[in-house]
């Protein structure tokens, strides 16, 4: 075992893995992270704790994943690119290490121009880093955890063990070098990877079979991404403005269905566009664990952590397996 | 080049105004030719202040001046005494030649006329692009020619983020995607496979980010002294 982490015992034990996400607050009260933790817990192998996502200053990652640590969720810690240089990135994981936390995800980040955004004025006039790149970080973290040297050589009494993880964007831009994207992050040493949000499955299929030509899937844990959807005017919005998400018209026009199917009542356009939403999201991930390579699904439910405990369910991967 | 754009007249008259004899002093190379900082442009600020001027009641001399560069002495040692018999020079070089002037002018202060926006090119008459970030450790060879450092918007030096959206960058549809651009480009030098090895990180001390940078030729020094010396 690279971290003895619950996630890394469950890839390691051949079962589909699953992971969840939980999105901390805009505010120093423990209880909305509390609160999601507990809707989560028993419900996947571990959740992702963003880190200040759209580049919206929130409780810290770290923070927000030792309080759910210490309710009993399994945190997969993220460290974005955007925000700090090498050395406070080691610094972090160090730290991180010594509160108990096992898994990391390795990303980019959103630009901070994001952050100004609906009502929020965010930071979008902030100085971003960008000192290492996704791939980088993890090579550093694998250098810290394999060899207990820090990146610029200084060696570490006791390394920090971390499940190291990082994103993909199969579908993204320019699409045929997004396997080869991979690639890099797994010759880094990426132990598992979690996809953006996969609404087009035959697309990735073909993605997939260009990442087993290269034989990724044997040398790290592809978790595919779903997002839940939860009316037809989210996946509208996603197909047309999230970079490397596009979803098939036959998906939107089921939505549209389950919403016209409410007439009037908007209570229930919203409970049958979401109980549609269930429904896709259940196919989905019986579609992407069906995919050769593909050793789990990351499952977002976006400020909608209850709904996972019947995504679960529905998709026969409750109870979780005890490794 | 060094591109410059002109600042905000309202900004330029909040330095101006408390001043009483102003010389605004172009510099005819890059600002130049980005319509900044040149002797035309100059020439049109010092009449604009003057107008502001009267039109405030503020009783002020505004001269202007342009010498063909600011950022080597021989080119404005001949103007220096003139230019020391003004309060305040407003500079329309870039920030290189605002400093160098301050650095050598005595106790007189000089003030910034233009933002230096970057080092770019002109693909068209009226259309200025970013294409060097001066980082002091290029890696244009390996790839295709296309800066990341400074043309992505995340300097990623591995391959493009999630953000590409039909080859633009994610921070807004009018900035090309620089990994999109790198791996086409690649693409067409049939050099695809020399974006599979991983760069590691930076060295980022050749940059802005080990202290103010200095490079130094001592055979040139050495000569210039003998021609000084009369050797």
């Amino acid at each position: 075992m690279k971290s003895g982490s619950n996630l890394e015992k469950v890839i390691a034990s051949g079962k589909p893995a699953v992971t969840a996400e939980l999105g901390p607050p805009m505010s120093a009260d423990p209880h909305e992270v509390v609160e999601k933790a507990h809707k989560l817990k028993g419900f996947c192998d571990a959740a992702n704790i963003t880190d200040c996502q759209t580049a919206v200053v929130r409780i810290s990652s770290i923070a927000a994943a030792y309080i759910a640590l210490r309710e009993g969720l399994e945190p997969v810690m993220q460290m974005t690119c955007r925000d700090r240089n090498r050395i406070a990135m080691q610094a972090d994981l160090l730290g991180a290490a010594a509160l108990g936390l096992k898994n990391c995800l390795c990303i980019a980040g959103d630009h901070q121009k994001f952050s100004a955004a609906g009502k929020l004025k965010g930071h979008p006039g902030a100085k971003n880093v960008y000192d290492v790149d996704t791939t980088q970080l993890v090579g550093i973290m694998k250098k810290m955890r394999d060899e207990s040297l820090q990146e610029g050589g200084d060696k570490i009494d006791v390394p920090p063990k971390f499940f190291i993880g990082a994103s993909w964007t199969p579908m993204g831009d320019p699409m045929d070098f997004r396997p080869y994207n991979l690639k890099k992050k797994v010759d880094a040493g990426a132990d598992f990877i979690q996809t953006q949000g996969i609404y087009d499955v035959e697309l990735f299929k073909s993605q997939m079979e260009k990442a087993r030509n290269l034989g990724l899937h044997e040398r790290t844990a592809i978790l595919g991404g779903i997002i839940v959807p939860r009316s037809a005017m989210m996946l509208k919005y996603m197909d047309s403005s999230v970079a490397g998400v596009t979803v098939p018209k036959a998906l939107i026009d089921r939505m549209n269905k389950a919403k016209e199917a409410a007439g009037d009542d908007k209570k229930k356009m919203r409970e049958l566009q979401e109980a549609e939403g269930l429904k896709i999201t259940v196919e989905l991930i019986h579609q992407i664990l069906e995919i050769p390579g593909v050793k789990g699904v990351h499952i977002q439910a976006i400020e909608w952590e209850s709904a996972m405990e019947g995504i679960v369910k529905a998709a026969g991967l409750y109870p979780r397996p005890q490794v | 080049m060094i591109v410059g754009q002109q600042k905000p007249f309202d900004e330029i008259w909040g330095m101006v105004k408390g001043f009483k004899k102003v010389l605004v002093y172009g510099c005819n190379t890059c600002v130049a030719i980005s319509h900044a900082g040149g002797g035309k442009e100059a020439e049109i600020l010092a009449s604009m202040i003057r107008m502001k001027a009267t039109q405030e009641g503020v009783d002020m001399l505004v001269d202007n001046a342009a010498i063909e560069r600011h950022c080597e002495p021989e080119f404005f040692e001949p103007l220096m005494e003139k230019v020391r018999t003004y309060d305040l020079v407003l500079s329309t070089a870039c920030g290189v030649g605002v400093n160098f002037l301050s650095d050598r002018i005595g106790d007189i202060p000089v003030y910034p006329g233009v933002n230096t926006s970057f080092y770019g090119a002109v693909p068209k008459a009226g259309f200025f692009v970013e294409l060097c970030g001066g980082c002091g450790n290029c890696i244009l060879h390996l790839t295709g020619g296309i800066c990341p450092v400074v043309r992505c918007s995340k300097s990623l030096m591995n391959g493009p983020c999630g953000g590409t959206d039909k080859g633009k960058c994610e921070v807004s549809k009018e900035i090309d995607c620089a990994w999109y651009l790198i791996v086409e480009r690649m693409k067409k030098l049939g050099k695809l496979e020399e974006l599979f090895s991983i760069q590691p990180p930076r060295n980022w001390a050749t940059g802005t980010h080990g202290g103010p940078r200095r490079l130094v030729y001592e055979h040139i020094m050495e000569l210039e002294e003998e021609k000084k010396a009369g050797k």
